[in-house]
């Protein structure tokens, strides 16, 4: 296997309250003041080849966005760190701030993400005039290759981003981010806001660039389907953790975790080769909120498997097969390595 | 066959705004029997939500309804004064809309609200609206309902509020639900929850209930018959299951074939060319002509619907029917 290209090392985001004296006085006197700091993202760590697409899947609050913000180096986290062949993408203190400009960021909303007094050229060029990507005069030819590349034609650069429907301002913002020459992007929910037409275009544009810039990808998704057609490999989130990752067929075929499988089930499925068009089961209770995450596995009260350790105990990544490894007291390891609180 | 429940014909919604005449809804046909559940596929703009906010009566201006007929049982809803219109509204129609943030009143109890539902169509002690509200939270499955009632709307999860939502359209038990994208804000293992309970409701009470939906996958879970709309009109409607598997119309095909499990992973997936198009410009003749392979000149002229048993298309060069 090659040298890991992205790093993760046990990063965690908690979140606390921004308290005013006010709530600070009212929690001394009783008040029901939120004390309690939002545990977002929890000991997560990753690693990624280069070359390679991650998919980041779980249900909102799970932490996705929250642990694709830190890779892209927009959100520190408050432990652990993140590094680009061992060069950290934040760095500083009080605030710490970006160092890279290797790894981009895609938003969900297209319509939130552009600015839209900014003409769709000076949006594009605005990065890389800055980071001498680019020279001033050299602008609008660079600025037009990378809207030929995302499939717009190179007007679009005069025009603002009203003049322009969603899966175009998703193009948009897939240049601007392309303009950066990037080697990593990371993406939250690109399709998520498209029609189901428009979708597969901008997936297709996606894969066609992996391959052309041979770029990696953190691709974050609560869609099952989106993800797996374009990874390679997938985490499942719950709770601010990973529970399972794998190769994006083995995670589809041979779910380990009992979230992971119930997640897969719970989502219609168009099977159109049986008499039975659609099938799906949905997964007892709700997500519990971060703000107190059960003790145990996080999943234990959702989990028709549950065992008394499951309450008490966290359970530890165990291979379970290649390159495949989930959480989860109840599953036979096949290298399973001992440790003080799994016993 | 008995007599629709609900019988809509040549359904024309249009709105008149200065960049001229939208036609949102333009010549919509169907029926709906009693306790049916009829999904309503579309794009953003192909006029699903305005058919069901029609139903409703709930067209506000520059919109108005311009023609056809929308009769409930024998009642024809289209031209009837507002005070008839209010009064059959969550007695025998009832609506579910997207968001249940804006759809519930924030400062006032679940159940507050609930009994204004109850008290605006027939006098009930609030004793008894308690009990009623009560049993239908139940019935929609929020657990330990009779002490959640007094529960303001953000102490809810989203999954939860639109089970609120959901109960709400089901107090007066109405013939009929229109559910306009009520899973979408939800994830899926909450949207999954929902479809299933839905499903046992619609069984259980007999209320017919009409999904409108982007997604084909969620209305093929829940509906036994679907119409797809492009821009405005009913292109293909049937069975669920003989629409899904063998499409006449190249855009329902298009549809199916665009979504990623009809590829394997990574490999292109097949796309509709272009965008849908704006109401305010639309193409001439068919108006996914744009955009389809298979379009000729027949195709500046639009196309009549097409019946053949339970199913119907608009189209000139449907796909070829399965060898059987």
């Amino acid at each position: 296997m090659n040298a890991p290209f992205i790093t993760v090392t046990s990063v965690s985001k908690h979140f606390d309250p921004q308290l005013s004296l006010g709530d600070h006085i009212a929690g001394v006197l009783g008040g029901a003041v939120e004390t309690r700091a939002v545990r977002a993202v929890q000991d997560v760590s990753l690693e990624l080849v280069r070359g390679e697409v991650l998919g980041l899947v779980g249900e909102s609050g799970c932490g996705k966005s929250t642990l694709g913000r830190m890779i892209a180096g927009i959100l520190p986290p408050t432990a652990g760190a993140v590094a680009i062949e061992g060069a950290p993408v934040m760095a500083g203190r009080r605030p710490a701030r970006k160092r890279t400009t290797r790894v981009q960021m895609i938003f969900q909303d297209p319509y939130a993400s552009l600015d839209p007094r900014m003409r769709v050229g000076d949006a594009l060029a605005e990065g890389p005039i800055v980071h001498r990507l680019v020279s001033r005069a050299a602008a609008p030819a660079y600025v037009a290759g990378w809207l030929r590349k995302v499939g717009l034609a190179a007007d679009a650069a005069q025009r603002y981003p009203h003049q322009f429907s969603g899966g175009q301002r998703q193009r948009i913002a897939i240049a601007r981010a392309l303009a950066m020459q990037p080697d990593v992007l990371v993406c939250d929910e690109p399709v998520a806001s498209l029609d189901v037409s428009i979708q597969a275009q901008v997936l297709n544009l996606f894969l066609a660039l992996r391959h052309e810039l041979a770029l990696t990808m953190v691709f974050i998704s609560h869609h099952l389907g989106v993800v797996r057609h374009v990874s390679d490999r997938v985490a499942i989130m719950y709770l601010g953790r990973i529970v399972e990752i794998g190769p994006a067929d083995a995670i589809y075929t041979h779910p380990q975790h009992p979230y992971t499988q119930a997640l897969l089930q719970s989502v219609p499925q168009l099977t159109l080769t049986e008499d039975v068009v659609t099938s799906f089961k949905p997964i007892d209770g709700e997500l519990p909120s971060p703000l107190a995450p059960p003790p145990g596995c996080a999943f234990h009260q959702r989990c028709a498997l549950a065992e008394p350790r499951c309450r008490q105990q966290v359970p530890l990544m165990r291979d379970v097969g290649r390159q495949h490894a989930a959480a989860c007291h109840l599953l036979p390891a096949s290298t399973d390595v001992p440790s003080a609180s799994a016993r | 066959m008995s007599a629709p429940l609900l019988r809509v014909r040549d359904l024309a919604t249009h709105f008149f705004t200065r960049a001229g005449v939208l036609k949102a809804v333009d010549g919509v046909s169907f029926d709906l029997s009693a306790g049916e559940i009829l999904g309503l596929v579309g794009e953003s703009g192909s006029g699903k939500s305005v058919t069901g906010y029609s139903l409703l009566g709930l067209i506000d201006p520059p919109g108005r309804i311009v023609a056809g007929s929308i009769r409930l049982h024998d009642q024809e809803l289209i031209g009837l004064p507002p005070a008839a219109l209010r009064d059959l509204r969550g007695r025998r129609l009832a609506m579910v809309f997207q968001d249940p943030m804006t759809t519930l009143n924030p400062v006032l109890t679940i159940a507050a609200q609930m009994q204004l539902a109850l008290g605006a169509h027939e006098r009930v002690s609030a004793r008894a609206g308690r009990a009623r509200a009560a049993d239908v939270l139940t019935r929609v499955g929020i657990p330990d309902a009779a002490r959640r009632l007094d529960a303001y709307p953000h102490q809810f999860s989203g999954g939860m509020r639109q089970r609120v939502a959901i109960a709400v359209a089901l107090l007066n038990r109405p013939d009929v639900i229109v559910a306009d994208e009520p899973t979408t804000a939800l994830d899926v293992s909450i949207q999954a929850q929902i479809l299933a309970e839905m499903k046992a409701l619609v069984r259980d009470l007999g209320t017919a209930l009409i999904w409108i939906s982007h997604d084909l996958a969620v209305v093929s879970a829940l509906a036994s018959r679907i119409l797809v709309m492009y821009a405005g009109r009913i292109v293909e409607q049937g069975p669920t299951a003989t629409v899904l598997r063998a499409p006449r119309h190249p855009y329902t095909g298009g549809l199916l074939d665009s979504l990623p499990s009809r590829a394997a992973p990574g490999q292109t997936l097949q796309q509709i060319p272009g965008l849908p198009p704006t109401l305010a410009a639309l193409p001439a003749g068919c108006a996914f002509h744009p955009r389809c392979a298979r379009a000729d000149v027949a195709c500046q002229v639009a196309p009549e619907t097409t019946l053949a048993g339970t199913r119907g298309w608009r189209c000139h060069h449907p796909l070829a029917e399965p060898a059987p």
